[in-house]
């Protein structure tokens, strides 16, 4: 379903993503793990169209997304790491504009939008403004409107940043039923290697742009000799923190980019 | 088409959602009318230009126009911030369609905002002159509208974050307004005062509010419509490929 090969994305001298190479089968649920700055993001971006890859090649359902751009778009659906919905409208406005935007005939959408907002239990709020949402009903929309276009491959970026475990538990829930009831492939990153361990059927993970190991969570733990999936994630990819925020002369280059716009 | 209904209609849900904003939007040209026009009404009178009030309500209508125009492209930076701008890129629809909603929906927003100004204006003692050619300055009202929706499209996309906000508010937005002739006649100014007058898109479209509503005016109405709507379409080009240049 999903294709990669010999990914790379350079931003300046700095490369994010290096020679990433993996492949996504039909119907998997495939988490793509690695710590703050690895490049996981950078790679959901380059898969979702949102940034061109510098070089190497991305294969979406047999289809090139920088060629056929709104085709593969269609493909899709995307819970992005931070929130993306619209808090001045409701619910089920959030989810019409997103039917309208991915082109679902409108008795379709209706109905589409009623199964999916009952299952992940908005129908009774769907008429209130999304920003009076609690966090955890938030990331609820915001997947549940992933799922309205019946997309063949969803894209989770982190989505249960910030939940309460009886929140994650339930998201996971839902999306493993959505992923065995509709066979929607499911591409998901996170930092909770339990949910990992628990949900997807293969791993990869990623450290400074390089893909590090690749395999189901009982081979990677098998490989490195280890008994969870966190300490064989730690194993991988070392015990230092490492330094997300931007030094004052990031922040300068950023400033200045503000004025030559678009790129980052 | 109906990605560009949707974003445009999107526009308009917030607008009336947000009553508070609407009235409170309305507190600056409120000030610039009645202070400014019973303020420097008795100066303007004694200098032979007749009332001041008549000849500032176009100006503070075309102000309203600018302001919430631009700010509606601008909104991009808002929806940055807050996500939704990624939900539209991400869409299977061309950015020109989305970028197109969006300008609209500014532009019609700015539009409501201006005739609403109109009302307060009739309300304040404003009377125009030539009631025939009245309609007319709804159509002035759009061109503004759509050359400063494009215009705050066009910035909203080359903006990474907030911070530029201020510089563009006091090194483009308030010039544009100053130098517009909104506030004094654009007759017998300073060389260099007429120049920069003459190059602001705001300057004719205010003109030619004067125009219909007042009968008076400084470029002729005809230029006024023909400089608006080339400007209006330079810029819409302009903010549409900015736009599409977006990337997160």
């Amino acid at each position: 379903m999903i294709h990669v090969r010999n990914l790379v994305k350079t931003f300046g001298s700095f490369t994010a993503v290096n020679d990433v190479s993996f492949d996504v089968a039909e119907g998997e649920i495939f988490a793509f793990l690695g710590p703050n700055g690895a490049g996981k993001t950078t790679t959901i971006k380059m898969l979702t169209t949102l940034l061109t890859p510098t070089s190497g090649s991305i294969e979406l359902d047999g289809l090139d997304p920088q060629k056929k751009q709104n085709e593969a778009r269609k493909r899709f659906g995307i819970v992005f790491q931070d929130p993306s919905l619209d808090g001045d409208l409701s619910a089920a406005e959030n989810m019409e504009i997103h039917g309208i935007l991915y082109h679902v005939p409108r008795k379709l959408r209706r109905q589409r939008s009623e199964e999916l907002l009952k299952l992940f239990e908005l129908w009774e709020r769907r008429g209130e403004q999304v920003k009076k949402f609690s966090g955890g009903m938030k990331r609820r929309l915001e997947i549940a409107r992933g799922f309205l276009h019946t997309p063949k491959i969803l894209f989770l970026d982190e989505p249960t940043l910030g939940l309460d475990p009886q929140s994650r538990n339930q998201l996971w829930t839902h999306v493993k039923k959505v992923n065995e009831t509709e066979r929607v492939t499911v591409f998901l990153t996170t930092h909770y290697m339990d949910e990992a361990d628990r949900v997807a059927h293969r791993i990869a993970v990623i450290d400074h742009g390089k893909l590090v190991a690749q395999g189901t969570p009982q081979a990677i733990k098998e490989q490195t000799g280890m008994a969870s999936l966190e300490e064989a994630f730690l194993a991988l990819t070392g015990s230092t923190i490492r330094d997300e925020s931007a030094g004052s002369a990031d922040q300068m280059r950023q400033f200045a980019q503000m004025w030559r716009g678009g790129k980052r | 088409m109906s990605a560009i209904y949707i974003l445009w209609l999107r526009e308009m849900k917030r607008y009336l959602r947000s009553r508070v904003q609407v009235v409170a939007s309305l507190g600056q040209p409120m000030l610039y009318l009645l202070v400014l026009g019973f303020g420097l009404g008795p100066v303007f009178q004694r200098a032979g230009n007749g009332s001041y009030l008549q000849f500032v309500a176009p100006g503070v209508i075309g102000m309203t126009v600018l302001f919430s125009s631009i700010f509606s492209g601008l909104g991009l930076l808002f929806d940055r911030q807050f996500g939704f701008l990624k939900e539209t890129l991400v869409a299977p629809v061309p950015r020109l369609q989305i970028m197109a909603g969006r300008t609209l929906g500014g532009a019609t927003v700015a539009v409501m905002q201006g005739l609403l100004v109109s009302v307060v204006c009739l309300i304040a003692g404003f009377r125009p002159v030539h009631l025939a050619t009245v309609p007319l300055a709804l159509v002035f009202m759009i061109l503004i509208a759509v050359v400063f929706s494009a215009l705050g499209v066009a910035i909203g996309s080359s903006l990474q974050d907030m911070q530029g906000f201020q510089l563009i508010m006091n090194f483009m937005v308030m010039p544009i307004f100053f130098l517009s002739g909104a506030l004094f006649p654009l007759s017998g100014l300073p060389k260099v005062l007429a120049v920069a007058t003459s190059i602001d898109p705001l300057s004719y479209g205010i003109d030619g509010m004067r125009s219909v509503l007042l009968g008076v005016t400084h470029f002729g109405a005809f230029t006024d419509t023909v400089v608006l709507a080339a400007v209006g379409a330079v810029l819409l080009v302009v903010g549409a490929h900015r736009f599409s240049k977006i990337q997160i």
